[in-house]
């Protein structure tokens, strides 16, 4: 069993397009590598010096991953990591 | 490129703009994937409660998404307005800028033009800022 991930539209041109990948890990940070491993870049475009971007929101089922632990936040086969762009601005 | 938005949604939107003054407010226009057609205008929560920042809540935007794709629907039109400065990106929009499939829509409430009201659309691209016409309908 993996983990689901739900890839938004700006990140697409990593995944081939494609709207939701596989992934596996027991945590966020291992889910993260592992898709990166498979779509080369997009580790990058999640992360800056070890966190996860501000301008980035990940949630594991419906729950915001700042609230579970961030990077360290478990994930078990079954979950749903989605990642959404944050709207924001100035 | 351009946006074709109904007047109705237009006086909302500025309507919103004066109500929330003297904070931003934000919001989103849906329409029918792939129509490009912004026809259900759903304000935002400004969770920055800012007069020079706007932020959907998480929660709210992890909720928009759900509803957009349960519905079919797509976010055509991604509007905040700016309190003092004119209807422009500013730099910090440009860098949050994360949907390069959306027009980003600008209002200004700013003093120098009252009662007068600036409503105007972009496409944010890896950083590029590029200026579409508005064509509105009655």
């Amino acid at each position: 069993m993996s983990i689901e991930v739900r890839i938004p539209t700006i990140l697409r041109p990593y995944t081939k397009d494609q709207k939701t990948v596989s992934a596996e890990g027991a945590t966020l940070s291992a889910v993260i590598s592992h898709l990166d491993s498979q779509y080369a870049g997009i580790g990058e475009r999640l992360l800056e010096n070890g966190s996860l971007r501000r301008f980035i929101n990940v949630y594991i089922n419906d729950e915001d991953v700042r609230f579970l632990g961030g990077l360290e936040a478990p994930v078990k086969a079954g979950d749903s990591v989605t990642i959404l762009p944050a709207v924001a601005g100035g | 490129m351009s946006l074709t938005i109904s007047r109705t949604i237009v006086n909302a939107i500025l309507e919103q703009s004066r109500a929330e003054y003297p904070d931003e407010c934000c919001g989103v226009i849906l329409g029918p994937v792939g129509s490009d057609s912004p026809i259900r205008l759903k304000p935002m929560v400004n969770a920055a409660h800012s007069p020079t920042f706007y932020e959907f809540d998480p929660k709210d935007l992890l909720a928009l998404y759900r509803e957009i794709d349960d519905r079919d629907e797509e976010i055509v039109v991604i509007y905040h307005s700016h309190t003092e400065t004119e209807a422009y990106p500013s730099r910090t929009d440009i860098a949050y800028a994360g949907e390069p499939g959306a027009h980003y829509v600008l209002v200004s409430t700013r003093k120098e033009i009252a009662p007068a009201t600036e409503f105007r659309s972009y496409r944010i691209i890896d950083g590029v800022v590029t200026e579409e016409s508005v064509d509105i309908t009655d």
